[in-house]
């Protein structure tokens, strides 16, 4: 399969569209515009390490981190149904699985905030089943709720999309030679399905540490994210380099973290990352 | 087990509807205000087809997220192939590079893209917008293609050329069957994804070219309108339509072949 | 399968084609680019304008002062009008990004309302027309709040924890806690911020939550006791829910504006100013009043607008609430102050 020379549209592409504003972003972080002309400097990204900051950026990271877990717990298991639905079944509840999310985002959010409000329909609901009231609107779980609705399908279509074309002929095997379905799950299928969980962490973890939105409708904007403070640099103190240095940290950061887990790829064939 | 598998996936698809359902409810409320219900009405549909702005969004929207994702899927099928056959160290080089629009906010992506755009002097409209599109949906095609790639057993390739098919021919029947459920996960992912852009749309759009996102987080300060909950929900009912006819489609041809067969 | 990849290849084409549709456009008539908030302008002004002067406008709309800023100041738009809020207009004048207006073109000019004009941000008018205005004040439920509101104290009163609502903007929320210390708020003392930080981080358990525009549906649905919000939201919202009431606090507030500015990139300065002239007529401007909601500064629109807005006390103050509010001034390089006090707070458990 020596396809190489076909990756170059992509990699010219990739070059122009990736790279050149990466260097942008590069640029902005260590050179300063004086009066003198451009002075490299360190400065801002000093700036990151200062203790508030990392508080935001801890926040940030860690709220991701339980909203990916969440996702990757509760979408597993949809995955493996989906895969498991009959031929003529499956297209369909996949399709439907992915419809909510061409619904605007924004609507949706604001749809929760009506779902978990103090006199929201969910508890209006409650109330007549005399049942106590759901109060986590602005708290942190409703930030997570709010993250782990939006990624869900980033995490459940790449598991089944791996699940589906599983070779069932080693789980029969597996079983022939008296596996129970825990063992079946455990050394078989779950190992096999990694490069789809790697896929489904890599596409929720990564936005879920930039997103901000959510935090501010459902989490009542008591706290600045990483993506807010960015935002707030390049659009309202119009400081650039601050900005772009925050930015590089974060990649650094989550480059991290995603080399870490890639160390879980049993195949290493270096196709994640570092 | 089997009931508490169909519990499970009602549990999960009742908390993936409740909030479009609140929408749909919400789109015949005849006050502007979640925060009331005022009676039922249809005024806000009648006003969605009068209103120009939000066709024009709409209409933009669609292209640009389907145009967009084919080509998008095209460029990142055929590189994630690439990907795969590279070498250890520039392989890691060129995931790395694929992922850092996945990684970076997306107003870094947006800024950057439309400084580059300015600096190229490409005009701000229907092609920056698309070129913007596009730039981010491939690293998603790629991360959904990639896994099912490597799955493969490479051994089949081999023997559909020892049993004398073209790399062509071989390529056709037995790689891309394998890899399919990847490459239109990877299509939906970069639609999806399309649908619901706002940030990087607004800062690579210009001249009146406004997606369906941009329009409505513009109205974030004075309060969305109801007229695009009853534009969601007409989308929604049209999808879901299509869906339902399309299946029932393939369900017969399914019957068909199995009468035949 | 065949079929399928097919169907792709058609759908690809077929979108391919439409792509040319987009770029048709009358090349006889002039073109008008036009920047605003989004919902706020009444639609059919647009296509009487275009129909009365064969003017083909082009309308974009943007959700924030910083990012329309962003985007014109990079060279990335093409706009002949754009809507900005008072302290944009003062940061885009002095970083030189407006055109001067002609105000002899301009007849319509002497319908605004004197006191709307020569205002601090743009004095003389050479840059800006005021478009709609307001002040900024509490809004609270006569039913949870007993006491008379009257004083931006009300909003630390810990007897409505978890009940009031603060705005998720960092100079409304800065400004209104300047006020309520007697200072200014547009004040760069350090001092001054310090203590304004602290009292808003004295605040913060006593917060629901920090909002945008979602503060409408909030007080109308009774969800919280009191909230900070823009007047024009505050008839809307009384309308809504009779139960609520609009206070500006005695220590004083702010005055907003949104007014119409030419940037200097222009290429349609005539046709501009020429929309600019339409908006300021009586008629255009009770339109937009009235579907709006917010308040007009033309006196003769404001006469056309139904009994109950215009004399409405809280869309149309008397002179006694005008003076103690203050106008929003460009902080420039105060603004990484600002930014950073906002950050701390919120940071704040």
């Amino acid at each position: 399969m020596r396809m190489k020379w076909v990756a170059y549209p992509y990699l010219v592409w990739a070059v122009l569209f990736t790279v050149v504003p990466l260097f942008l972003i590069l640029f902005y972080s260590v050179l300063q515009q004086t009066d003198n002309g451009w002075r490299f400097t360190w400065e801002f990204f000093q700036k990151c390490t200062q203790p508030i900051y990392l508080k935001v950026l801890w926040r940030s990271v860690y709220l991701a981190f339980l909203s990916t877990l969440v996702c990757l717990l509760l979408g597993y298991p949809m995955a493996m149904i989906l895969s498991n639905m009959q031929l003529s079944k499956k297209n369909f509840f996949v399709l439907l699985f992915v419809i909510p999310m061409w619904m605007n985002f924004l609507l949706r959010t604001y749809a929760w905030m009506t779902l978990l409000e103090r006199k929201g329909l969910i508890n209006t609901v409650l109330g007549y089943l005399h049942l106590p009231s759901l109060n986590i609107l602005y708290t942190d779980q409703a930030v997570i709720l709010g993250m782990v609705y939006n990624f869900l399908p980033f995490m459940v279509l790449p598991i089944y999309a791996v699940l589906d074309k599983m070779d069932k002929s080693l789980i029969e095997a597996a079983n022939d030679l008296g596996a129970n379905n825990f063992t079946v799950f455990r050394k078989i299928i779950f190992p096999l399905s990694i490069p789809g969980v790697l896929s489904g962490i890599t596409m929720v973890f990564m936005p879920a540490v930039t997103t901000f939105v959510i935090s501010r409708l459902l989490g009542g904007g008591q706290y600045t994210l990483i993506g807010n403070l960015i935002e707030q640099q390049f659009l309202v103190t119009g400081d650039w380099n601050f900005g772009s240095a925050l930015s590089i940290i974060m990649m650094i950061l989550i480059l991290l973290s995603m080399s870490v887990m890639s160390r879980y790829e049993k195949e290493n064939e270096g196709g994640m990352l570092w | 087990m089997n009931f508490l598998k169909r519990f499970y996936t009602w549990l999960i698809f009742a908390f993936l509807y409740a909030p479009i359902v609140v929408l749909i409810v919400f789109s015949f409320n005849d006050s502007k205000s979640r925060g009331s219900w005022d009676g039922f009405t249809l005024k806000w549909y009648l006003e969605l087809f009068q209103d120009r702005e939000i066709l024009t969004s709409l209409y933009y929207t669609l292209a640009i997220a389907i145009i967009s994702s084919l080509i998008a899927t095209l460029i990142g099928t055929i590189a994630a192939l690439a990907i795969h056959n590279m070498k250890k160290v520039q392989k890691t080089v060129v995931m790395n590079v694929t992922y850092l629009p996945v990684l970076n906010p997306d107003i870094v992506t947006g800024i950057s893209l439309m400084l580059l755009f300015i600096f190229i002097q490409l005009p701000l409209g229907f092609f920056s917008l698309l070129l913007a599109h596009i730039t981010f949906n491939i690293p998603y095609v790629i991360l959904s293609v990639l896994p099912k790639i490597k799955q493969l057993n490479k051994h089949l390739y081999e023997a559909a050329l020892d049993l004398g098919a073209t790399p062509i021919h071989a390529f056709q029947k037995v790689i891309l069957p394998e890899i399919m459920p990847g490459i239109i996960t990877g299509f939906l992912l970069a639609f999806t994804l399309s649908l619901d852009d706002f940030v990087i749309s607004f800062f690579t759009t210009g001249s009146g070219v406004s997606n369906l996102s941009i329009t409505i987080y513009s109205m974030a300060r004075r309060g969305i309108h109801p007229t695009i909950n009853a534009l969601s929900t007409l989308l929604f009912l049209a999808v879901l339509v299509l869906l339902i006819v399309v299946n029932n489609r393939i369900s017969k041809d399914n019957n068909a072949k199995e009468r035949v067969a | 399968m065949k079929k399928n990849i097919k169907l792709i290849f058609l759908l690809l084409v077929f979108s391919l084609l439409l792509i040319p549709l987009t770029g048709c456009s009358d090349q006889k008539k002039p073109v008008l680019h036009v920047y605003n908030w989004g919902d706020y302008i009444d639609e059919s002004v647009i296509k009487d304008f275009e129909k009365k002067y064969n003017i083909k406008v082009i309308y974009d709309t943007f959700a924030t002062n910083e990012d329309m800023y962003v985007k014109i100041r990079s060279g990335g738009g093409n706009y002949d009008v754009v809507f900005p809020s008072e302290y944009m207009i003062k940061k885009m004048l002095n970083e030189s990004m407006l055109a001067e207006i002609d105000l002899k073109n301009l007849p319509n000019y002497q319908k605004i309302d004197s006191q709307f004009k020569n205002l601090s941000y743009d004095p003389a008018n050479k840059y800006s027309i005021p478009y709609m205005w307001g002040t900024v004040g509490i809004i609270y439920n006569k039913n949870m709040v007993k006491e008379p509101v009257d004083s931006w104290q009300m909003l630390w009163n810990p007897k409505y924890k978890k009940q009031i609502l603060m705005m998720d903007s960092q100079r409304d929320s800065i400004g209104v806690t300047l006020k309520l210390l007697g200072y200014s708020l547009n004040t760069k003392n350090n001092q001054e911020l310090e203590k304004a930080k602290l009292k808003l981080i004295e605040q913060k358990p006593l917060v629901l939550a920090y909002v945008v525009d979602e503060v409408k549906d909030k007080m109308i649905g009774g969800e919280a006791a009191l909230a900070v919000v823009w007047s024009g939201d505050a008839i809307y919202m009384k309308r809504e829910n009779p139960d609520l009431e609009y206070v500006v606090p005695k220590e004083g507030s702010n005055l907003w504006f949104d007014a119409m500015v030419i940037p200097k990139t222009t290429k349609h300065k005539k046709e501009a100013e020429m929309f600019i002239n339409y908006m300021c007529s009586p008629e255009v401007a009770a339109k937009n009043a009235n579907y709006i909601g917010y308040s007009t500064p033309i006196s003769q629109a404001r006469e056309k607008l139904p009994p109950e807005i215009k004399n409405d006390l809280d869309a149309y103050p008397d002179q006694a609430v005008i003076k103690r509010c203050e106008v929003f001034d460009d902080l420039a390089d105060s603004l990484a102050k600002y930014d950073r006090i906002w950050t701390e707070i919120k940071a704040a458990q």
